[in-house]
This record gives C-alpha cells, structure tokens and sequence, in this order.
C-alpha cells in the first residue's frame, strides 16, 4: 500500500526494522577508522574492535592474530546479525532477506567450481566462500563437469535455478565460461530482485530501485572494461548487461562497442551520475575506479537509513558491513604487511 | 557556591545536602603510580577524570600492560570455560589476599593454558579415532545386518524360483534386487558390483540420495538404516543422528562420483567386507581396540581433571587479581603523562572530608614503593559542577535509589531522599491499609534481613533481587501498613475492637439487621481509629468514602507545601533572592489560598460537625465570589475571606511570571559590564588554567528562552496546583479498591465455603482465598500500591522543587570486581 507504509508498515517490520536501524548505530566510523589506521599491529586492532560490536566475537582469540581471524570473526557477525533478522522475519520481508544472499550463493558456486577446474581440495574451497552464501549440497558442485550437469545434479534444488535457464550448454567448463555464466546468472537475479521490489511497491520499491540500478550500471561498466581485449562479442558483451539501470538501454548500447577506458569513460559521462566519478579520475587510468564506485555506493546506501518504513534498509545494512569487512581486511592487511601508507587507499568511510 | 556547610539555613545533615567536593590534583612519580592507584582503590573515594580522551586506547601510555591483562583474562576465560565443561568448582576466594606477583600470574598462565591445550589436543585425537571406531563398529552392524538379511531372502527366492518358476516373488524384490539380479543374469553379462559403506548425518541422507541417484542417473542402489541413539561424529566431536549406508554401484567412473559426493557431503566412509568370517573378526578386533581406547582417554581425562583442580584451587584468586590489575591500568591510562615523563598527573573528584585519607594512602604508597618523592596532593578550583555523593547505608540506600531512578541530584541540592524515607513507606500504607497483610509483608520481608548475611553474598534472581535490594523498604512499608491497619480498623477486611469495645450499642432486640438507626452511643468515642460497629453497615461507604477523601487531600496539601518550602531552603542555599521572592512566596500564596483553604475548611467542618457542601464552597468561590454563602458559611465573615484569598491568588500568578526573567537579564547585563572591566586579581589560577580551561566563557543569555521558560513553569504550577491535588485522591481511590478487593474475598470466598459446612469445600475455599490473598493482595496490590506511592513523590512531591540533572560520583573502587560477572 504506497503511502500508507506508515500506517502498517510496523505490525511486521517495526521490530526488525529497529533492529537494523540498532545495528547500523554499531557500524565503524570515521573517527573509529582514524584509531584503526593508526594500529601498529594487528593486537592493536584487536583492542580497538573490542569496544565495538565486534568485541564479543574477537574477545576468545588468543594473541597471534591473523588477518584470516579477524575477517572470519566480523563475517560471524555479520552472519549473525543476518540469521537473526531472518528468524524474525515475515513474508515478504524474509523473501527480501534472501534474496540479499543470493549474490553470495552465485559467487560461491563460481568460486567452488573455478576451484575444482583448478583442482584444489574442496574443504579448503568451502573455507573460502562467504557463509552466507552456503547451501546445503553446494560441496557437490566439485562433481559436475559441464553447465548441465551442475544444475541437474546441485543448482535444481536451490534458489538459483531459475537464473540458470539462460546458460545451461552442455559444453566442458573453462574459466571463460564460468566467467560469463557468473555474470549471466548475476543479470538474471537482478532482474529478478529488481521485479520482486517493484511488486513489493512503496518507498521499497523506490529506494531499491535506486540502489539495484546502480548495481547493474556498475556490473555494466566492470563487464565491459573486463572484457576490452578478450575474445567475448559485442553481442555477447551486451547480453550480459542487466536490463534495467539508468544505462538501459541507449548506454548499454555504446558500452558495447567500447574498445578502451577512455571509451567507456566517454560515454558513463554522458549520465550526470557517473559524472562526478569519472571526474575524479586521470585518463586511461581505472585502478581507482572500484573506490570510486564503492565510495557512491556507500553513499546511496547511508541515503537509504534517511526513509522509514521499508525494506531497502536491510540491504544497506548488509552491503554497508560487508565495505566495513573489506575496509577491516585491507587495514589488517596493511598493518600486518607494514604498507602503512597505502592504508588510507582503499578504505571507504561511512559515517 | 554553598562552601559553608550547613551554615546557612539547618544543621549539617548528612543526607540533605550531597558532600562538598573538590577538585584535586594528584602528582605522582612514575614509580610509585601503581601502587598509588592501587591504594586509592581500596579506599574508592576519588573518580578520576580522563585527561586522555582525545588519545585513542592504544595510544596510551599503559596499554602494552592492558592488552597482558586481555591476554591473561582470556586465558581464564578458557579455564573457567573448561572447568564448567568438566565439572570443576572454583574454590572459594579466602578471607586474606596473599600478595601475588602479575608476572607470576602471567608465566604461571601460560604454562598451564599450554599444558591443558595439549592434553585437550591429546585427548581430541584420541577421542577422535574412538568416535570412529565407535562409527565403524555401527557400520559392521547395521551393514551386517543388510547383508544378513538380503542374503536370506535371496536363499528363501532361489528355493522359491526353484519350486514354481512361475512365481514372481514382487514383495522380496525390495528387499534384495541386487542380489537378486545377480542371481538371475548369467555370469557371461554380470557386471562387476562394487559397494561402499559407511554413515551420513541423517538430515542430510535424503539429499544425499537423491544427489546419488542424479549423479548416477539411477544407477545405484542405497540402503539406509536409523541408528537408534545419537553418534558423536569423529570430526566435529558433538553428537548427531546419523544413518549407516551401503551404495552398490557399478563401475569406476560411479565410483569416483560417489566418492566426491560422499566428501561433499561429510559422510564417513568405512572397509567392509561381504565375507561373514571376516565381518565377525573385524567386529572383536575393533571391540577390542575399543576398549583398550576406553581405557586410554579414561586416563587422559583424569589427569586431565588434576589438572583443573589445581587451577581450580588459585582461579579466583587469579581472576580477582587479573581484574584488579586491568582496572589499575585503565586507570592510569587516564592520567596524563608529565613533560619531563617521570611522573603522572591525575585529576578527579574527591569528598572533601577523604583529603586525609587519600594523603595517607598516598605516603603509604610511596613509602611502600621505594619511592625517593613523595607524590603531591593540591586542590584545584573549578567552575565545573562536581558530581552528587550521599553517605549511604544499607538502610537509606535503596530510599535514594527510588529519588535517584527519577534523576541525580544537582550538586548539593536539597534531597528528596531526606523526607522519602518516611513519606513514602506512609503513602504506600495510606493505600494499603490492612493490619492483616502488613503482617504478612512484614514476615517475608524480616526472612530477607535476618539472612541478610547469607543472601548478599548468593546471586539471587531478577525480581528476588529486587525485593532485596529494597528489604528496608518493605520493612517500613509492612510497619506503616500494620500502622494504617489499625486506624481503617481492618484485619483481612475483618474490623476487629482491639482498644475498646465499640462505643455504640443497639437500643433494642430489634436492630440487628445492621443499620445505624438503631444504634445508640453508650461509650465513650473509640479511642484510636475506626469503630468496628461501621463494618457492613449501610453507611459504611459513604462514610469511609467522605473520610479518605478528606483525608487525602490534607495529605496532599500538605506534602505539596513541604515541596515548595524545600525550594525555599534550596535558595536560601544557593543564595537567590529572586527564587524566594518571586518564586517560593507567590507559589506559597497561591497553592494555599486556594487548597490550602480547602484543608482549613475541612479541619472546620470536621471540628464542628457542619453540613455544609464543600464542593460548592469551592465552586463557587470563583464563579460569582460576591454572592452570599447561605447555609454554607462555616465561619464568620467567610465570603471576605474568600475574596481576600481568591485576590491574593490571582496577584501571585503575574509575580511568579513577569519579575524573574527581567531581573534575571538586569543581573547578568551587570555581571556582563562588569567583566569588561575586571582587573587581573585571579592570576595564580593561571597555573593551571589549562586544567580549567573553557569554564570561564560568559554564557550565552537569551531572553527570549528565559521568558518561555519562566511561562511554562507558571502554567505548569498553576495548572499543578489544581491537578496535582486531585491526583492525591489516587491515595483514596486505592485504598477504597484495597478494601473491597479484600472483602470480597473474604466473604464471596471463605464465608461462602463456610456456608456449605463441608470440609471439602472449606479446604477448596481456604485454599482460593489463601491464593487470591497472597497473589492479588500481597503481591498485585503491593506493586501498584507502590507504583502509585512513587508517583506521587516523582511527580507531585519533587516538581515543586528538585531539579535532579547532577550526575553521580562514581569512584574507582576495587568492590566491582568481587562481584561483576562478565
């Protein structure tokens, strides 16, 4: 009922939705970055987080740190949190809630079976994908051997299923594949994300509009800039992009016959949007282009905790600790590494 | 501000005015500085201020040693975790605290941590190969018991195909098709079958099947069997409902599938082998290996178990020792670091009557320490507002606990604690009058403080914690309620003639059917509180209605005026003729002129025995003040009275509104102007103004802001003065509810179960009416009782004249570690 989320919005969502607004008051600010970077070791770290949220995750482990830890502990967290949320959840909020992890499940398929063609051990590869985006029989993967396989023996009974029906080929598995099946499947929960918001209607649909609109337009630009140089057609390039975002369609179509960067560059400043994070950067150069985007969405995703009553909060919740968690492992690994004074490159602050 | 204790307005009374405080600073040299800090732990009379707060955690001068502490409290975390894994106690900490060495503590640490984790390792792997073994032994079973039994059927089936080939044996096909398949298909076709055996977590057995079966494309056969009791899986050592498999497929490319899958989905696979002999030796050879295993973690276990006894013997004193040390640390992180770094400077706040103590604690400590320099002790002046300390004891305590719930009290502000400790338990009993049910709080709460001793020192539940907290609470509450009791003349609604026969008695045989109209006056008046004989009559109500009415309205006015006379001692303490003049004289005026009369014109009507309506008097003292009273004049020269009064009231409303803010601006346009021009005769303060720094700043003054203030606070307390009076009637309202709540359970309960005259019923009723007692009028009653006693001291008491935005002392005591549980 747009407009009147006021009204009924609280019945199911109130107390989740204090909860999470709870939660995000526990995210790192600046002044907490400033501390952290000014870590000597990774104790130091250590000690800071113990005043935070992080505190109770961190407290049981014994003095020599690592990264490993102090990253795994934080995603215990973060998974924690999550799981909690979940639990309390109503329809249609806890679908909402799932589909949150459905991009960590696509990675982690991605991430066993790129593993399995390289011919690492399983356990070590399940070690490594994001809790969140486990599954139950998702270790089976390693027995596939083509697209078909892998969905007929593992993916059918997961909620991926239906994203798998645009790739399913019957050819061997080769990191070109498996790259273009990740950003197929990622094309289609977009989508299909982006759909379910729109049903669900109200500042929801709104805000996820917004947010998920960018993500494709980002996924858009990193597919093309990946893919300058490399065998994929321009036919191929575009079908990968998503079909919704800001660049739909007349974008996509000049993002596919991009040959360079500065290409790309010419044709994202067309949208004041991406405007302003072009801008910043020289010619030719994209290194800094992933701080860039990161550095906007975070911005839209605090923009998001502005408006009550919807579900877009969780989303930005999640996505706002996950940069906490990648902020965390870049400062850890800078100070474990002793590259100090390249710590303050990749840390994008919040609040 | 108010240096002179107590000298202006009253005594020195401990618990009317919070402690005088000081600001002091405290020099000690590096050496001695633990130790210092240590002592002033033990005597906790100073909070330190945190001259680092703009230095992150790390930053500070002691956090290596905070960050060994950490270290060490996680290591006792671990302990403790592990001796409530295997049932240890820790002994109880002794009397006298044998000095420790941290460092000891440290070494001594890390060598036990390092040990037990090793047994543990030891023991997990040997508790390991157990649980697989253990899982091996299912496996050879439940295995042998499908091969046992595929292998009698497919026998009953052969003979059975032999006997009438006609026969299609369909019910055993289930049982044994494999075996029967291979049977049946000549040897020149069989392929060769191989199996694999083991267990799989039981929710996940059905997806492993099915997994199997998609892998395979059907061309496996599975047979799962439950195993009855949990296994505990070898590699996560926690117990799980498993399922034994056996998977017979076909072929080496099946195999390799079925081996991932197996990894995949953490199901343990064991050798198997189809040849019975076979199966019973591996079965006594893991029986026996088993036992011998047994044996072997029995062992480990035990000396496992000395081993956390020993730590069990020293884990409080450590634990105590740990926390005392990290909280030494932390407070020493707060003292900033001199320029010449051989010594700290501490600031905090102090009582002024601990200077000596605290000088002496610090000779202690420097004489102890070896120190070549004693430390200094000089106190600093300030404008900023110290914290709020009452000498407190276990009586008075929880009293200022209910003040403070509603807000600190502003440095030396008059506490409300002072008068609560009476007026509250009062009000309470004005509500909950029953000599009978005082009696029964006041045995329960006399269980509390006769095993006080015991009952500290135990970890009691939430709401017995708080019925503990407040013991003296309830003790003056059950006093007072037995005290009301005996003027409503109630004991569990019975009225009974303790002081004298009633003093009324029938005229004649006739008037038994309770009414007054037949009852004389033979006696004297009672002599101490109700009479008896009002019980049950028709007027009974209307009487005790118009009594406690009365009554509690002359309660009100009287507590609201003892509110307003506080604000009155609290401006002649902080020497503002303005409050008195313009705040505490018109509000006196006003609330007196008005309910004040009321409470004359009840002690009159009650003297005299006059009939006129009050509410009328009232009502129509502001709707037409001229107009003649009639039959309800209770005094001479009333109506000029009233005119006089309602003038008097209507005067003071502006003179609370309008003098104060413009003198308020006049005096600090003065103060401002004088500023200007101020001569520099504060200069020694410049030594430590860096410590002062900011406080002199004038602050900002806004007229504006000051006049909707003053506003509200005038139609605040006009508004009051009518709504606050009324809201003590809750003091009739509820007793009224009290005693009919108990009456009728007396007679609606136990008088009908008598009424039967069988014993079973009378047991029933006694047994409703003892719960109904007990749950809805000892407990019920007594919590909204004194939810509405605190009311009326937060809201109708204290607004008069507490300002309570203080904030409390907290010093740095070592008392928290005996008892915190993190």
């Amino acid at each position: 009922m747009y407009g009147f989320e006021a009204l009924t919005f609280n019945i199911h969502g109130g107390y989740l939705e204090a909860i999470v607004r709870g939660h995000r008051a526990g995210l790192l600010t600046t002044a907490d970055y400033n501390n952290l970077c000014q870590c000597e070791n990774l104790d130091d770290i250590k000690m800071h987080l113990s005043a935070t949220k992080y505190g109770s995750y961190l407290q049981n482990e014994p003095s020599p740190l690592h990264t490993t830890t102090i990253v795994e502990k934080c995603t215990l967290k973060l998974v924690d949190d999550y799981k909690h949320m979940l639990c309390q959840a109503t329809e249609p909020m806890s679908t909402f809630l799932e589909y949150i992890r459905y991009g960590h499940m696509i990675d982690n398929v991605v991430l066993i079976v790129t593993g399995t063609l390289h011919e690492r051990d399983v356990q070590e590869l399940l070690e490594k994908c994001h809790p969140l985006g486990m599954f139950d029989s998702i270790a089976t993967l390693a027995v596939a051997q083509n697209m078909r396989e892998l969905y007929r023996l593992v993916l059918v009974d997961t909620p991926l299923a239906p994203y798998f029906s645009e790739c399913l080929t019957s050819e061997d598995l080769d990191d070109m594949n498996i790259e273009i099946m990740r950003n197929t499947l990622y094309k289609a929960y977009l989508e299909d994300f982006y759909k379910f918001c729109q049903k669900i209607g109200g500042a929801t649909s709104e805000i996820m509009s917004d947010l998920l609109a960018f993500e494709a337009d980002r996924r858009a630009v990193n597919i093309t800039i990946n893919s300058i140089g490399t065998e994929l057609t321009r036919e191929d390039r575009k079908k990968l992009y998503s079909n919704f975002g800001l660049l739909y369609p007349y974008g996509h179509e000049e993002l596919a016959i991009c040959e360079d960067i500065d290409q790309v560059r010419g044709v994202m400043e067309k949208y004041p949007p991406y405007q302003a994070i072009f801008s910043k950067m020289s010619y030719g150069e994209s290194q800094m282009l992933d701080k860039a985007f990161y550095e906007e969405e975070v911005r839209r995703l605090c923009l998001a905790f502005e408006q009550q009553f919807h579900y877009a909060v969780f989303f930005a919740y999640m996505r706002l600790r996950e940069q906490e968690i990648r902020n965390l492992m870049w400062i850890s690994e800078c100070v474990a590494q002793n590259q100090k004074s390249r710590i303050h490159d990749s840390v994008v602050y919040m609040f | 501000m108010g240096e002179s204790r107590g000298g202006g307005c009253c005594p020195p009374m401990d618990l009317m005015r919070s402690e005088t405080m000081q600001l002091v600073q405290l020099i000690v040299p590096m050496e001695s500085a633990h130790l210092t800090v240590s002592y002033l732990g033990d005597l906790g009379l100073v909070q330190f201020k945190d001259l680092n707060s703009e230095k992150s955690p790390f930053q500070r001068t002691y956090a290596a040693q905070i960050k060994r502490c950490g270290e060490m409290a996680r290591k006792i975390r671990f302990f403790k975790d592990q001796m409530s894994k295997a049932g240890v106690i820790p002994k109880e900490l002794l009397e006298k605290e044998s000095d420790i060495d941290l460092d000891d503590v440290e070494v001594k640490l890390g060598e036990l941590e390092a040990e037990l984790v090793e047994i543990n390792a030891n023991n997990d792997k040997l508790q390991r190969s157990y649980n697989e073994l253990m899982e091996y032994k299912l496996v050879l079973q439940k295995a042998g018991e499908f091969f046992s039994s595929a292998h009698r059927s497919a026998t009953a089936q052969q003979r059975e195909i032999e006997s009438e080939d006609s026969q299609q044996a369909g019910d055993d096909l289930l049982e044994s098709p494999l075996l029967q398949e291979e049977k049946s298909i000549d040897s020149s076709k069989q392929v060769k079958l191989g199996f694999l055996t083991g267990l799989v977590p039981r929710e996940k057995s059905m997806v492993f099947e099915r997994i199997l079966f998609r892998a395979t494309r059907g061309n496996i056969f599975i047979r799962q069997t439950v195993i009855e009791e949990p296994v505990i899986d070898p590699s996560s050592g926690e117990k799980a409902e498993k399922n034994v498999f056996v998977v017979f497929y076909s072929g080496e490319r099946a195999k390799s599938k079925i081996l991932k899958i197996c990894e995949a989905f953490g199901a343990n696979r064991y050798p198997f082998s189809e040849d019975l002999g076979k199966q019973a030796q591996m079965i006594t050879e893991v029986s026996g290996r088993l036992s011998e295993l047994k044996t072997t973690i029995d062992a480990g276990l035990g000396h496992r178990d000395i081993l956390l006894q020993t730590i069990g013997d020293k884990f409080e004193l450590w634990n105590l020792k740990v926390r005392k040390e990290k909280a030494i640390y932390h407070t020493l992180n707060m003292l900033s670091l001199d320029v010449t770094k051989k010594c700290l400077v501490a600031e905090g706040w102090s009582p002024v009557f601990a200077s000596n103590e605290i000088q002496d604690a610090l000779q202690r400590a420097a004489f102890d320490s070896n120190s070549q320099v004693g430390s200094i002790f000089q106190v600093l002046r300030t404008k900023e507002s110290p914290p709020t300390y009452f000498r407190t004891n276990k009586f008075t305590s929880a009293i200022q606990e209910i003040v403070d719930a509603y807000g600190v009290a502003k440095y030396q502000e008059a506490n409300p604690g002072v008068f609560t400790i009476v007026t509250f338990p009062f009000l309470f009993a004005v509500m909950f009058g029953d000599w009978g049910h005082g009696i029964c709080i006041l045995l329960a709460t006399m269980y509390l403080i006769l095993r006080e001793k015991k009952l500290s020192s135990q970890k009691l539940g939430d709401i017995m914690e708080m019925a503990f907290g407040g013991r003296y609470v309830i003790l003056m509450m059950s006093l007072f309620s037995i005290y009301t009791g005996l003027i409503y003349n109630e004991f569990f609604s019975i009225p009974y003639p303790l002081f004298a026969p009633s003093a009324y008695d029938c005229r004649d045989a006739s008037c038994s059917e309770a009414t007054t109209i037949g009852l004389i006056k033979v006696r004297d008046t009672y002599p101490f509180g109700l009479d008896p004989v009002w019980h049950g009559t028709r007027s009974e109500l209307p009487f005790l209605n118009s009594l406690k009415m009365k009554m509690s309205i002359l309660l009100g006015v009287s507590q609201m005026n003892l509110g307003i006379i506080m604000s009155y001692f609290n401006a002649r303490f902080f020497k503002s003729s303005v409050n008195i003049w313009f705040q505490f004289i018109p509000q006196m005026i006003f609330l007196n002129s008005l309910f004040g009369y009321l409470s004359v014109l009840i002690i009159i009507k009650w003297c005299t025995g006059s009939q006129a309506d009050l509410y009328h008097v009232m009502i129509y003292m502001f709707l037409s003040p001229t107009d003649e009273l009639g039959e309800n004049q209770l005094f001479p020269h009333q109506k000029t009275v009233q005119l006089v009064l309602l003038f008097l009231a209507l005067v003071s409303v502006p003179c609370m509104l309008l003098p104060k803010p413009f003198i308020l601006k006049k005096q600090h346009e003065a103060r401002h102007q004088g500023q200007s021009y101020a001569p520099l005769d504060e200069t020694d303060e410049s030594l430590h103004v860096e410590t002062t720094g900011g406080s002199h700043g004038h602050e900002e003054f806004e007229f504006s802001e000051i006049f909707v203030h003053q506003l509200i606070h005038t139609i605040e307390f006009v508004l009051g003065a009518v709504s606050n009076t009324a809201s003590y009637l809750r003091l009739w309202a509820l007793s009224l509810a009290h005693s009919e709540l108990s009456s009728v359970f007396y007679e609606k309960v136990l008088l009908l179960a008598w009424g039967y005259n069988n014993v079973l019923i009378l047991i029933l009723g006694i047994m409703v009416f003892i719960f109904a007692t007990v749950g809805v009028l000892l407990v019920m009653e007594t919590l909204s009782a004194f939810l509405h006693a605190l009311r009326l001291h937060w809201v109708e008491f204290q607004n008069k004249f507490y300002e309570g935005d203080g904030y409390k002392f907290a010093p740095f005591t070592f008392i928290f570690t005996a008892n915190e549980d993190e």
